[in-house]
């Protein structure tokens, strides 16, 4: 029975984070995330062969605040539509160091003039904490299939 | 390699526009008869194509697989050390024969009959060459190594890896120049490189929009307002473009300044004083090359981009994908040396770069829009002429020398 309640607390918050990104709140994204965080964008063949290198890399809440404000005010790019699914939750620990949960994402991306495509397809690798009751993310990895990015990545995932 | 030729697409023959380097024909960025030569001339032609890192095959039987133009090929070292660049096509009925981007091997295999190639591309091995209990076979005087797998010329200087189709080439530091080899060895010093990994994208635009962005220091000091606003690349800074002597190869460098309104933000709407980051570790660059430039962008023939910006460094390869597209692979790297710290200050400044840069999503998405609008009409033409008419080296950005001093090149290889 607990597990069943925890299971529905993990959905419940990634489903809010998909639809922060989703109705482009992002201000409201590095809320998910504790102050002492990480969160990274990686692509599947450097993390399978242990190369550090992130496409996109934060290692605070701050530097997600920073991510947010460049894509506000410093950024050019073409108006688009993001729309994350995410499914096939799987809690892998519930420890003294928080809470192991993986899940797979699809990120669909609708530019003006054309149809909906396919952007972006991988699974989250997640390390979640409780800070005043709330479960938030010590660690998201993204880590993508998509090795060939369709263009520019503007978004978090 | 000079030899004028009439391209006729559609009933049509192309004619550079009367105005010479300072106006580019739209038709360069997509007629598919232009692409086709472009494939012939230039990238099977006289050049030396970037192909990768000795640092990413350094042991016997490593190989990887890459592109020189949209010709798929392996790069592999053979266990006497010789690395070797082979075309990835079966010699018996074309089949690319090598899917796996890195892999280590004694021997390619084609999976459709399994004909078998030593890392130097000889064919040694055709099943059922003899023939099964007296029928069939290879002809007697069938010669193996008459069908082993094309192979590229190949140099490499400092860690770096170049090939080309062509096997007359000059040696790699004469088709640089003296001027282009000092900045390559600024950053390929003899150092052992370190790969800290990768990022590829496919940019939905001609090739040749990618090589006028870095040439162009303009758009830099206006588009990129992150890079203007914390002072990393702003055109009242000391700066400079210069090409070697054919104009094919360039590089722009430039010194970091402050963030404060001056020269160079008075006409830029969009520069913001007030910006501050929440968390300043995403900038804390540090020096580690000589001279006072803090940024040096190197763009080489036909194929390369060689970025050093702050501490990021990183190769972007080029590879076409037919007149509308190209991807581009960064090879971010530091070097076997450098400390943790360091390596983690690479990793933070690699947020700029790539398709999700901080800098260079404003240079992906403007070249997408730059090939919806120049599919339009294929008939107009670009207007470059700032700092007039000059292809020679500037003291500043307010110039669009490099980028005819490219297409003065372009224009002999092409016959255009």
């Amino acid at each position: 029975m607990r597990t069943h309640e925890l299971r529905a607390e993990i959905e419940e918050l990634y489903y809010d984070y998909a639809a922060s990104l989703d109705e482009l709140e992002l201000e409201r994204w590095p809320e998910f995330f504790l102050e002492d965080c990480w969160y990274k964008i990686i692509s599947r063949e450097n993390y399978e062969r242990s190369l550090p290198l992130a496409t996109m890399w934060c290692e605070s809440k701050g530097m997600l605040k920073d991510r947010v404000v460049t894509i506000r005010q410093t950024q050019m790019f073409a108006p688009r539509t993001m729309r994350h699914v995410v499914s096939n939750t799987r809690i892998k620990s519930d420890g003294r160091e928080g809470i192991q949960s993986e899940a797979n994402y699809v990120v669909i991306q609708t530019m003006v003039d054309e149809e909906s495509k396919i952007f972006n397809a991988g699974r989250y690798l997640d390390t979640l904490v409780r800070e005043n009751g709330q479960l938030k993310f010590k660690s998201r990895i993204c880590v993508y299939d998509t090795i060939m990015i369709p263009n520019s990545l503007i978004y978090p995932i | 390699m000079n030899n004028a030729v009439d391209i006729h697409t559609n009933g049509a023959t192309r004619h550079w526009p009367s105005q010479g380097l300072t106006r580019i024909p739209y038709w360069v960025y997509q007629d598919p008869a232009i692409y086709e030569l472009e494939q012939q001339r230039i990238f099977c032609g006289p050049g030396w194509s970037y192909v990768g890192f000795e640092a990413e095959i350094p042991n016997p039987g490593d190989f990887r697989r890459t592109h020189v133009g949209d010709k798929p090929v392996v790069v592999a070292r053979h266990r006497d050390g010789s690395i070797n660049v082979l075309v990835n096509r079966c010699a018996h009925r074309g089949v690319q024969f090598c899917r796996a981007n890195f892999g280590n091997t004694n021997a390619f295999t084609c999976p459709y009959h399994q004909w078998t190639y030593d890392l130097k591309g000889n064919l040694t091995g055709v099943p059922f060459r003899r023939g099964v209990l007296g029928h069939g076979g290879m002809p007697s005087d069938f010669v193996p190594g008459e069908h082993n797998l094309h192979s590229l010329k190949v140099t490499t200087r400092n860690g770096v890896i170049f090939a080309s189709f062509e096997h007359g080439m000059p040696s790699f530091e004469e088709y640089l120049g003296p001027k282009m080899l000092a900045y390559f060895d600024r950053v390929f010093d003899g150092r052992e490189l370190s790969v800290l990994g990768y990022m590829r994208q496919r940019i939905p635009s001609n090739w040749k929009l990618m090589f006028e962005n870095i040439k162009d220091p303009y758009h830099a000091t206006l588009l990129h307002v992150f890079l203007v606003t914390f002072g990393l690349f702003r055109a009242d800074q000391p700066s400079a473009v210069k090409m070697d002597a054919s104009g094919r190869h360039g590089v722009l460098v430039s010194s970091k300044g402050e963030q404060k309104a001056g020269a160079g933000t008075a006409e830029m709407k969009a520069f913001r004083a007030d910006f501050k980051l929440n968390d300043a570790r995403l900038l804390d660059p540090v020096r580690e090359f000589p001279g006072t430039e803090t940024v040096a962008m190197l763009t080489l023939w036909p194929n390369l981009i060689v970025q050093q910006q702050s501490n990021t460094l990183a190769t972007r390869q080029l590879v076409t994908r037919g007149p509308h597209a190209f991807d581009l692979i960064w090879t971010f790297f530091g070097y076997a040396d450098d400390s943790p710290e360091m390596t983690r200050r690479r990793l933070r400044q690699a947020n700029l770069m790539g398709p999700a840069g901080l800098v260079s999503i404003d240079d992906s998405e403007v070249m997408q829009l730059s090939q919806q609008g120049v599919v339009q009409d294929q008939n107009d033409c670009g207007v470059v002429e700032l700092d007039g008419s000059s292809v020679g080296d500037a003291d500043h950005m307010v110039t669009e020398a490099p980028v005819r001093a490219f297409y003065s090149y372009y224009r002999e290889v092409m016959g255009l």
